[in-house]
């Protein structure tokens, strides 16, 4: 069963470590690159689902008839997409931030903040 | 044309959206964008009018039958969501010329329609997909335009505000995300009537149990369920006030239907509510959320803080409807829905009015404003009546409904509970009504005026719905209770 | 880690790293995709953000102990779901026998493409496509509502002056990559017109087609860029480029059809999806290309800007 499923508790613990960077963290560029890691492992993980052993790409050749699941390739191509909008966004916005605030980091963010309130 | 309609009620302000491009001046784009989200209206309209008639209205795109090609799937509940998300669009709209000549600069003016028309289209997108991985998909195009347009404001806490949101918002996705991918390896298709039919079959697994509680807890962070609610109040307040309003009124609720359609309609109401003790959970969350955010709300000197907080707490009570899990709490929740989005639909505009004229929406701010914006300072007043819950609105039709199921179900201390939220909800309105009509101007303020007819007119248009469908319910009443009903015919 | 150069330096790595994963786990499309989106343009713009915001981070007082619960559990509840999953690679795992089967066999009778990943993203599920395509110009959007600075005159002797010293600096840099970019640039419309036969298409074309534009406004300076890469132009295209995939859409609703129905494009229902998935990937290469354009001038603007005007704090 471990040599079934080490695979995905490879993946698992790679989006454990992203997650972790998300919110544990306070400078808002590193929030970013966690949010990218956590999202990265979860396509990883998808592959992982479509791969059949002794296929090939899903690219009809002759002569081969097994091939590994197109479809999560799909949906993880739109992923990739996705979230390198949402990073591109994320970022965008430090940028006003660190304009606006003169840095970056959670903490010092907030308090500048409370002291206005 | 008629058998297109699902598809244009999306296809209308998506591709419109792009279009405002290449008309250059925003006094064109604002009409633009006007008689579009008029055009969803009126589409959404038929839409009810025809599943009402016909049933549930499938429409598959690109000719491709599901589950191998994307289908609109579009019954009761999608027809309903539809018209509240395009009325609200449409209302809020026809202040929004006026409102953002104060509130987002010039430059930005064209960019800010293009990002409205994308978060319409990404609502409308979610409510109308009958596959899941769409529903992604779509929620992204709203999520993103919705964390542009609230970067918009003008305040510099409006970044930090739609930055939160972004994070937070993300990790609901991505979890969403890792939700449709584990209920896709365990039934090999992504249509949702489909998973529906596969589910049962593998719903003992823990791999499935593990997509539910994924779906469930990047559902909640998107819907605001106290404790995730964290990034909302920020991201209402600081956001310019046309986006308060339209998402305020609309976003959450999008949020909560994705919540029941997964619920009850691909993993089905027995299972849902039995594996994770759903419905204890849900029901003490969601009266958390609303005594803890009354509580809160009733500290809060920034006024749209206040509201914000306020929206919090309805989202409770719509949790509470729908832990409930009959089809009478079901039936509560859909009606508050609609009612919420009229309430808060009307305070925020009116707020809107009040930032327009004033500058500001500080409690401070507010003194005297009765006197100097009766229109508008009624119009508060009439959507804090609402809120409260007093008869004759339509915060009192939910209200009365919600408490009926609750003790129809026997759930007598859940009761109880929603009325002293209504209680709080009056001290906080109070704040309000005590400083527009009982103080005196602060310096500064006295030469303020009544607001613009472009905000009178649909803030009254809000208020006087809250008024009529608080009086004549048989509309709403009926389509919510088909909704709720359809829903429970259709879970296995 | 405090060095977030490093860190940034570190994901790209793990992008590039992901990327060969993907090409053993034989989806090679989406290794194409990853290379050049994950570690391409993912580190780039988050090097062009540390330049302005900052290269060290400020250490944290922050108690993560909270964080580590979250984490832990979360963790926990997928290690506990694998548990029931069909193993890695299996065949006859429910996720491969059910709507797969029929994009393998038969999508060359119905469309006739040999990529099947092309066939199925842009017909198949074209409708989620054109969703991604609506995302990325969201971004775009989203970023000019953030970032855009009003376009300074520039005097022209002023970038004489930074052209001859750029050119001293960096000689064989600059004659290298002005070999490049017409190779680049080639290779950029092979792949978008190759998509149908390998791995490729509109994304991943879309996204080199940048990368050429960008490599030549890092080299030769922002202001000759600005001067070649007419700004209001790109808007229209990226713009453009949702309005004909959504347009192919339209036709196929005025052929009598469903939206993007490609059948109905023409007489012959393969040479339809022919002719479909060729236009809509015109169109999403379109658009990919003319935002991430849109996305890099602008982050680069407001960086110059803010270096330009030394730090304001308000």
């Amino acid at each position: 069963m471990f040599l079934g499923l080490y695979n995905y508790w490879i993946v698992v613990v790679l989006m454990m470590i992203g997650f972790y960077i998300v919110i544990a963290h306070g400078n808002l560029v590193k929030k970013i690159i966690g949010l990218n890691i956590f999202q990265t492992s979860v396509f990883i993980f998808y592959i992982s689902v479509s791969n059949i052993d002794g296929g090939t790409a899903p690219i009809l050749v002759e002569g081969i008839s097994r091939y590994s699941n197109p479809l999560p390739h799909v949906l993880i191509l739109t992923a990739i997409v996705v979230g390198i909008a949402t990073t591109a966004l994320g970022l965008a916005i430090a940028m006003r931030i660190k304009e606006a605030y003169g840095n970056i980091e959670e903490e010092e963010i907030q308090q500048r903040d409370n002291r206005e309130c | 044309m008629l058998a297109h309609l699902p598809v244009l009620q999306v296809i209308v302000p998506l591709l419109a959206a792009p279009s405002c491009i290449i008309l250059r001046r925003p006094g064109w784009v604002w009409l633009f964008a006007l008689l579009v989200s008029g055009s969803a209206f009126l589409i959404s309209i038929a839409l009810l009018q025809q599943v009402a008639d016909a049933g549930v209205v499938v429409y598959e795109l690109g000719g491709w039958e599901a589950p191998w090609g994307i289908e609109y799937r579009i019954d009761i509940l999608n027809a309903f969501l539809a018209l509240i998300i395009t009325g609200i669009s449409t209302i809020v709209l026809l202040a929004a010329h006026t409102s953002i000549q104060e509130e987002i600069p010039e430059d930005r003016h064209t960019l800010f329609y293009v990002l409205y028309l994308l978060s319409l289209a990404g609502m409308l997108g979610i409510v109308t997909t009958g596959d899941a991985f769409n529903v992604f998909v779509f929620l992204e195009i709203s999520s993103l335009s919705a964390y542009s347009l609230i970067a918009l404001g003008r305040d510099r806490r409006a970044l930090w505000a739609s930055y939160q949101y972004l994070i937070m918002g993300s990790i609901g996705a991505t979890f969403i995300l890792i939700g449709i991918g584990l209920m896709y390896q365990m039934t090999g298709t992504l249509n949702m009537e489909d998973l529906s039919r596969r589910l049962p079959e593998v719903a003992q697994t823990r791999t499935v149990f593990t997509a539910f509680a994924f779906l469930i807890v990047g559902i909640c962070l998107k819907l605001a369920l106290f404790p995730l609610h964290l990034w909302l109040p920020n991201a209402y307040a600081y956001a310019p006030s046309i986006v308060t309003t339209f998402l305020a009124a609309t976003a959450t609720k999008v949020a909560l239907y994705m919540l029941i359609r997964f619920t009850y309609s691909v993993f089905g109401g027995s299972f849902s509510f039995t594996t994770l003790p759903l419905q204890t959970l849900f029901v003490v969350l969601g009266l958390l959320g609303v005594l803890i955010a009354s509580i809160t709300a009733i500290y809060q000197k920034n006024i749209k803080h206040l509201f914000a907080y306020s929206s919090v707490a309805q989202i409770g009570y719509m949790i509470v409807g729908y832990s409930i899990s009959t089809t009478a709490g079901l039936m509560a929740t859909l009606l508050h829905m609609f009612n919420h989005a009229l309430m808060k639909g009307a305070l925020f505009l009116a707020l809107g009015a009040v930032m327009y004229r004033v500058g500001s929406v500080q409690l401070r701010d507010f003194h005297g404003l009765g006197r100097q914006m009766p229109f508008t300072m009624a119009a508060i007043v009439a959507g804090s009546l609402s809120l409260i819950g007093v008869p004759l609105t339509v915060g009192f039709v939910s209200k009365w409904y919600l408490v009926l199921a609750a003790i129809e179900n026997g759930w007598w201390p859940v009761a109880v509970l929603i009325l002293l939220g209504s209680l709080l909800a009056i001290v906080y309105t109070w704040r309000i009504v005590e400083a527009a009509y009982f103080k005196v101007p602060q310096a500064g303020n006295e030469q303020v005026r009544e607001a613009p007819l472009a905000y009178l007119i649909p803030v009254w248009m809000l208020v006087s719905a809250n008024i009529y469908f608080g009086i004549d319910t048989r509309l709403s009443l009926q389509v919510a209770t088909s909704a709720a009903q359809s829903l429970f015919g259709v879970g296995p | 880690m405090k060095d977030l150069f490093a860190v940034v330096m570190l994901s790209g790595i793990y992008g590039l790293l992901s990327a060969s994963f993907f090409v053993t786990l034989d989806a090679v499309d989406v290794a194409f995709t990853e290379a050049s989106v994950g570690a391409g343009i993912a580190t780039l713009l988050m090097l062009v953000t540390v330049t302005m915001t900052g290269r060290y981070e400020h250490s944290a007082h922050n108690k993560p102990i909270w964080a580590l619960a979250v984490v832990l559990v979360t963790g926990g509840l997928l290690l506990y779901g694998t548990l029931d999953m069909p193993y890695f690679g299996s065949a006859d795992a429910p996720g491969h026998l059910h709507v797969a089967p029929r994009y393998i066999n038969d999508s060359m009778q119905e469309i006739g493409v040999p990529n099947i990943v092309t066939s199925v993203l842009a017909s198949y599920r074209g409708y989620d496509t054109l969703g991604e395509v609506v995302v990325i110009f969201t971004a775009g959007v989203g970023v000019l509502a953030l970032l855009s600075v009003a376009p300074r005159p520039e005097e022209s002797a002023e970038i004489d002056v930074v052209n001859v010293s750029m050119h001293k600096k960096h000689l064989i840099l600059r004659i290298v990559t002005k070999m490049l970019i017409p190779f680049i640039l080639i290779f950029a419309l092979y792949v978008q017109f190759h998509g149908d036969y390998g791995p490729g298409g509109g994304f991943q074309a879309g996204v080199i087609f940048a990368a050429a534009i960008i490599l030549y406004s890092m080299l030769f300076g922002m202001s000759m860029a600005r001067r070649v890469i007419n700004q209001p132009l790109v808007q229209l295209l990226s713009a453009i480029g949702v309005l004909i995939y959504g347009s192919v859409g339209l036709v196929s609703m005025l052929n009598g059809g469903n939206f993007l129905d490609y059948n109905l494009l023409s007489d012959d229902p393969v040479a339809g999806q022919h002719l479909g998935i060729l236009i809509v990937e015109l169109g999403i290469g379109c658009t990919v290309t003319s935002v991430m354009v849109i996305i890099f001038f602008n982050f680069a603007d407001r960086t110059e800007d803010h270096m330009r005007n030394g730090i304001r704090g308000r």
